[in-house]
């Protein structure tokens, strides 16, 4: 074990990934200097400043990944990826498919988002829904340094477009990574807290409000099962099914806002899949549907916290059919 | 009305590059000690902002980005509004919605700020084609910087400018860096000015470091926009002292090129002109400062007793 911050966590990945394997290369605006270690190992052929022009990035790295290399692209924050979409959602997502299978597109973008610096809307956008709803693409958005590193070498590794997204407020916390060879599945969530009461799921930071709540309700005696989703898509269905058939109540949480929003399927995967075991209604808690204020502590408030999901999970504990 | 360069006291831009300065100065020693948000500073390219907003008519309206202290503080913003802003307090001109990086004053003609670089650029057409259409006398003057210029908006921008006939002046501070990078890494040519060519506009680069020059230039530049109603592009060849965005320890730049810079400080390039032309003794000049210090001092206790937002803030002028 180490310990790493998210940021280093990621860095490790990206180090052992391109040892490993030369086709791995990484480029973005920056990253390069920001990432210099990397540059000092694998040379500047390997990792590359670019001009500022997302969609050159996003389509530069479609076009090497669907030839023969493996791009890692880093697109800064998540609202940039608007200038990507063309080349991530309609070639990246589509072109396997389109091509008859002809061609794979193995290709990481790294984005960040979240509260944390008060940077306002056009830098803080929970976007990660979006492209849940595109085919073609997966999703991860881990809540600590060890599935940081785990799922980036996963996600390395597979045949097909990852979207990465790094919590910011997240970025700097310090974590226990296990060291070397260790990879975490993409499409795999973890279950961080077993409890028998009330499940909770959420992903990135809230997964950390989560375990606060899970926390203050076991002081009044009810028993909070915690999942971190870790990945978007594809979707643990089977964690999160095997959770609720067992403890009858859930609440999905995330900092992203609810309308179609990942909790949204959720909610609805369960009541597909698992009505008759419910005992309570779903609830969901997300940010309001609104851009993220830079004020901080709007930009607080945009964010479910604990007390408000203990809340809501004691109410699903005492809720009464009519 | 044209500013006509005999109109303005050069002593004024001197004063106004002062304030963005000590504005900017203040907000470094505020985020160093936590109490101030960081922001992007434009430290260094005082004059290219000046010159060209001195050189603008009161109906010109500006778009601009991320580096907009400049801009805003000689458009006539209040510091203290602006700093309430940055701080995210209710008294900003943004009600601490937008934070530094995308402030827009509507009163003042600064429009549709955003920190999106390069939007801007694609939203620049548009704010002119209401000015022709509307007949509405002022042209449309679009700040952005040399990284601006390599996203897809600025190669679109310029082909629809000139193929619509849109009275737009892109002002291009080129500042050698594009965040984290410098432009030599990024850029196919050194000057942003040599791509207009391609869109048949005119441009011209200028020493953005010597505010009666850029001043010249851009009272030329607009007065060509205002008579042939057609896009120019003019870019500032200026540096950014600071880092990209506070903090930076700038462990990446070329000390070299920094100290080169540094030598041609616009504010200090200025001063000392105006004491060599006897248009300022240097006690004026230290008078001067010294105004622009209690300026500063009054807008950050304004700034500093702004209330936060209420959290109803969260949801107001959300329609859907
Ligand atoms: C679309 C987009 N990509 C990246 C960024 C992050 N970013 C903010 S400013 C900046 C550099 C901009 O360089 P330039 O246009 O030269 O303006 P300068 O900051 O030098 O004034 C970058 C990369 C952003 N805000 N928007
Ligand atoms: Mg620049």
């Amino acid at each position: 074990m180490t310990t790493l911050t998210l940021y280093d966590a990621v860095g490790a990945a990206l180090t052992e990934e391109m040892r490993r394997d030369h086709s791995v290369l990484v480029f973005g605006e920056g990253i390069a200097t920001k990432r210099h270690d990397l540059v000092q190992e694998f040379g500047a052929r390997r990792v590359r400043n670019t001009p500022l022009a997302e969609g050159i990035i996003a389509g530069t790295a479609v076009g090497a990944a669907g030839t023969g290399l493996r791009p890692v692209i880093d697109l800064l924050f998540a609202p940039f990826l608007c200038y990507a979409m063309d080349e991530l959602v309609n070639s990246a997502g589509k072109l396997r498919y389109m091509s008859g299978g002809q061609f794979s597109f193995p290709l990481v973008t790294l984005t960040m988002t979240g509260a944390g610096w008060g940077v306002g809307a056009q830098h803080n956008h929970n976007n990660e829904a979006w492209f849940v709803h595109s085919p073609g693409l997966k999703v991860v958005m881990p809540s600590n340094p060890a599935d940081a590193k785990g799922l980036l070498k996963a996600a390395i590794r597979d045949d097909n477009p990852v979207l990465f997204f790094l919590d910011i407020g997240l970025l700097y916390q310090p974590g226990e990574v296990p060291a070397g060879e260790q990879t975490v599945p993409l499409g795999k969530a973890a279950v961080l807290r077993a409890g028998s009461d009330v499940t909770l799921v959420s992903y990135g930071k809230t997964v950390h409000h989560c375990l606060q709540a899970a926390d203050t309700l076991a002081g009044k005696g009810i028993a909070a099962e915690v999942i971190d989703l870790r990945s978007l898509k594809p979707l643990d269905e089977a964690t999160i099914l095997a959770s609720v058939t067992k403890t009858g109540r859930l609440v999905v949480v995330h900092e992203a806002n609810r309308l179609c929003g990942v909790g949204a399927e959720i909610a609805a995967l369960v009541a597909e899949e698992a009505f008759a075991r419910l005992k309570a209604p779903i609830v969901r808690l997300g940010g309001p549907d609104a851009p993220v204020a830079s004020s901080y502590p709007l930009e607080q408030a945009f964010v479910p916290q604990a007390e408000a999901i203990a809340a809501a999970a004691e109410r699903l504990c005492s809720y009464q059919h009519a | 009305m044209n500013p006509k360069q005999h109109e303005i006291d050069p002593r004024q831009l001197l004063q106004q590059m002062l304030l963005i300065r000590a504005y900017e100065e203040a907000i470094v020693a505020g985020s160093g000690t936590g109490k101030i948000p960081g922001t992007c500073t434009s430290v260094g390219q005082e004059a290219a902002a000046v010159g060209v907003v001195n050189a603008l008519a009161g109906d010109d309206l500006i778009l601009t980005n991320h580096r907009s202290a400049g801009h805003l503080l000689a458009r006539g913003a209040d510091p203290g509004r602006l700093l309430a802003e940055v701080m995210g307090r209710s008294d900003g001109y943004c009600r601490g919605h937008s934070g530094s990086l995308h402030i827009s004053v509507k009163e003042l003609g600064i429009v549709l700020t955003s920190t999106i670089v390069g939007a801007e650029l694609s939203l620049a057409p548009g704010v002119a084609l209401s000015q022709t259409m509307l007949n509405r006398p002022g042209i449309v003057v679009c700040f952005f910087g040399d990284g601006a210029a390599c996203e897809g908006s600025f190669h679109e921008s310029l082909n629809l400018a000139a193929l619509w006939n849109l009275p737009i002046l892109y002002v291009c501070e080129n500042n050698q860096w594009q965040a984290f990078v410098h432009r030599r890494e990024a850029t196919s040519r050194d000057h942003i000015a040599d791509w207009a060519a391609s869109y048949g506009i005119p441009a011209r680069t200028v020493d953005g470091n010597d505010v009666s020059a850029v001043l010249a230039a851009a009272q030329e530049a607009a007065a060509q926009v205002r008579e042939s109603g057609r896009p120019y592009l003019l870019e500032n060849w200026t540096y950014r002292t600071r880092g990209h965005f506070e903090p930076d320890d700038q462990a990446y730049v070329d000390p070299a090129e920094r100290e080169a810079w540094l030598a041609r400080d616009p504010i200090a390039m200025c001063r000392d002109c105006l004491i060599a032309d006897g248009h300022l003794t240097p006690a004026q000049a230290a008078a001067l400062a010294d105004k622009v210090a209690s300026r500063i001092a009054v807008a950050q206790s304004f700034a500093e007793a702004s209330p936060f937002p209420d959290v109803s803030e969260l949801t107001r002028n959300v329609y859907a």
